[in-house]
């Protein structure tokens, strides 16, 4: 589902830094990742350039069976509204209602009045957001401006769903709600791939987790907990 | 077909609910556009006063012929349909003796004796032409043609060039040219000093949303379903500010204009003005629309277009 091959980026602001340096990645349909890592280790760089937010420096990325090398700037619309995308600062727009933010996202894909009034209430309803429709992003507390990001990644029903430090900015009661939203679109057979600071969250997964340090991936287990500071303890004793 | 329809009324919708959700950011854009097309629409009318004064003066000036009394009326047609025919000629008029004579007394009804002397006489007055040009600087031609020998023995006087003040006439005319080239240039100037002001405005406030434009391209928005509605919210800007222009104008110049008048110290004649608005007010509006629609949709979709670039790097 996810290819990445030997793929590094630098920034042209920092030529002698590399962001990500080589690192390769194997996801499978329906498998649910996650992306450890200390700020600044690369993580968010992985996912801006699944989105094609950046590009590679150099190394092969393959989302879906589109294969980034070949995709034109006219055809990264058509990409992104393949993949649902959950960003740390959420990102909603301020000027639109709960509702009308969810159902952008079916908007720009072409959807009928119709799809969206069925759609849209049924995503709010997941993500235990009914009676909000009508409000504001702003008169929204954090959790629930997360969960209406989360309903519009989910509403186009992607086969890929990348989560960027989705419980970053939360309250740990309602980081719990967060995630287990994530587990339950990853049971209806949507590939999810979190990243996250959140030693808990990652202890109590139990998933596959990647580590990745400098840039670089320093491990990738199935099943795995948090491990992170251990490894960087080792490697610099 | 169904589904681009679909988009168009999306995208003109999600325009006008922005204006209404962005109105403060509306209001001042808004408030920038209406003095600028205020200016522009000004300058227009102002020019078409300068203008009209101008060819009030300018219509005053003509060629007079004065013919010989032995001229018999066959003759005399010929002549004017020979002047008619001159390519510089923009009218000609003739006036017969008893005319010229009624005239004469018309202008000096206030000096009696002169009038009185001239009725003990049998009419001295001469038959007369007057040949309006096309063009003041141009009269060679008609010169030309009154003075052929023919043409000349019918006249009992030579030609008077609006009583031979040919050097006044000719300083006129070339005020007036300068004054016509420089409202056309005080025009094209205000057009582009508005253009860049519009411009800069809404350049300013879609720097202000340039995030939501952003949002918009990571979830996979095309360029014109991101772009549509601001060139929608600008092109209202526009016709906002059109129609408040063409309002603060038409206050200005009719329930100011006697005020005006007293001021403009008869450099502009305040009841032209007046009456132009009015004969022309619709296309007026028009031309406010036009300009304050392009320019508010041209501004936002450059304005937008730096937000909506990829990285190609």
């Amino acid at each position: 589902m996810i290819l990445l091959d030997r793929v590094t980026k630098k920034y042209a602001r920092a030529e002698n830094q590399v962001a990500l340096d080589r690192i390769s990645i194997h996801v499978d349909p329906k498998e649910f990742v996650i992306v450890i890592g200390q700020s600044g280790a690369g993580k968010t760089t992985l996912l801006k350039l699944l989105t094609r937010e950046e590009k590679p420096t150099s190394g092969k990325i393959i989302v879906g069976g589109i294969d980034y090398d070949k995709l034109k700037d006219k055809d990264i619309p058509m990409l992104r509204r393949k993949i649902g995308v959950v960003f740390q600062d959420f990102k909603l727009l301020p000027n639109k209602t709960v509702f009308e933010n969810v159902a952008y996202a079916l908007e720009i894909a072409g959807a009928s009045n119709k799809e969206i009034k069925n759609t849209v209430p049924r995503v709010l309803d997941i993500v235990n957001l009914k009676g909000k429709e009508k409000s504001m992003p702003r008169q929204l507390s954090g959790g629930e401006r997360q969960r209406v990001a989360i309903a519009r990644a989910i509403v186009r029903q992607p086969r890929i769903l990348v989560a960027d430090e989705p419980t970053g900015n939360l309250d740990p009661k309602y980081a719990w709600d967060i995630i287990k939203i994530l587990e339950k679109i990853n049971r209806y057979g949507t590939t999810v791939l979190l990243t996250t600071h959140n030693q808990e969250i990652v202890n109590k997964l139990k998933r596959r987790v990647i580590t990745i340090r400098d840039g670089k991936i320093v491990s990738d287990k199935a099943n795995a907990g948090y491990n992170i500071g251990h490894e960087k303890k080792t490697k610099n004793t | 077909m169904k589904r681009k329809l679909r988009t168009l009324r999306r995208i003109i919708r999600t325009g006008f609910v922005n204006f209404l959700r962005n109105f403060s950011l509306a209001v001042a854009a808004m408030a920038v556009m209406v003095v600028t097309l205020s200016i522009v629409l000004f300058s227009v009318i102002t020019n078409a006063t300068f203008k009209n004064t101008i060819s009030q003066i300018t219509n005053k000036i003509d060629v007079s012929v004065f013919l010989k009394d032995s001229v018999n009326q066959p003759q005399t047609n010929q002549l004017l349909t020979e002047i008619k025919a001159l390519p510089d000629v923009k009218s000609i008029q003739y006036l017969n003796k008893s005319q010229v004579l009624a005239q004469y007394e018309q202008q000096n009804a206030g000096n009696q004796e002169l009038v009185t002397a001239i009725g003990e006489t049998a009419n001295p007055l001469p038959a007369t032409i007057l040949i309006r040009p096309k063009n003041l600087n141009n009269i060679g031609n008609i010169k030309s043609f009154l003075i052929q020998p023919t043409i000349a023995n019918m006249q009992s006087a030579p030609p008077s060039y609006s009583g031979k003040q040919e050097v006044a006439i000719n300083r006129i005319t070339h005020a007036t040219n300068v004054l016509r080239e420089v409202g056309v240039v005080a025009i094209v100037v205000f057009v582009v000093i508005c253009a860049l002001i519009i411009f800069n405005t809404i350049q300013m406030a879609i720097f202000n949303r340039r995030d939501e434009i952003q949002i918009m391209r990571l979830l996979g928005a095309s360029t014109h379903y991101i772009r549509g509605p601001f060139i929608i919210e600008s092109s209202i800007y526009g016709v906002v500010s059109a129609a408040l222009s063409v309002l603060i104008i038409n206050l200005v110049f009719v329930t100011t204009s006697s005020t005006l008048q007293a001021s403009a110290l008869g450099l502009l004649d305040i009841n032209y003005a007046n009456q132009y608005f009015d004969n022309h007010f619709w296309r007026l509006l028009a031309m406010q629309l036009i300009i304050g629609i392009v320019l508010g949709a041209v501004s936002s979709t450059i304005a937008t277009h730096r937000y909506l670039k990829f990285k190609t790097k």
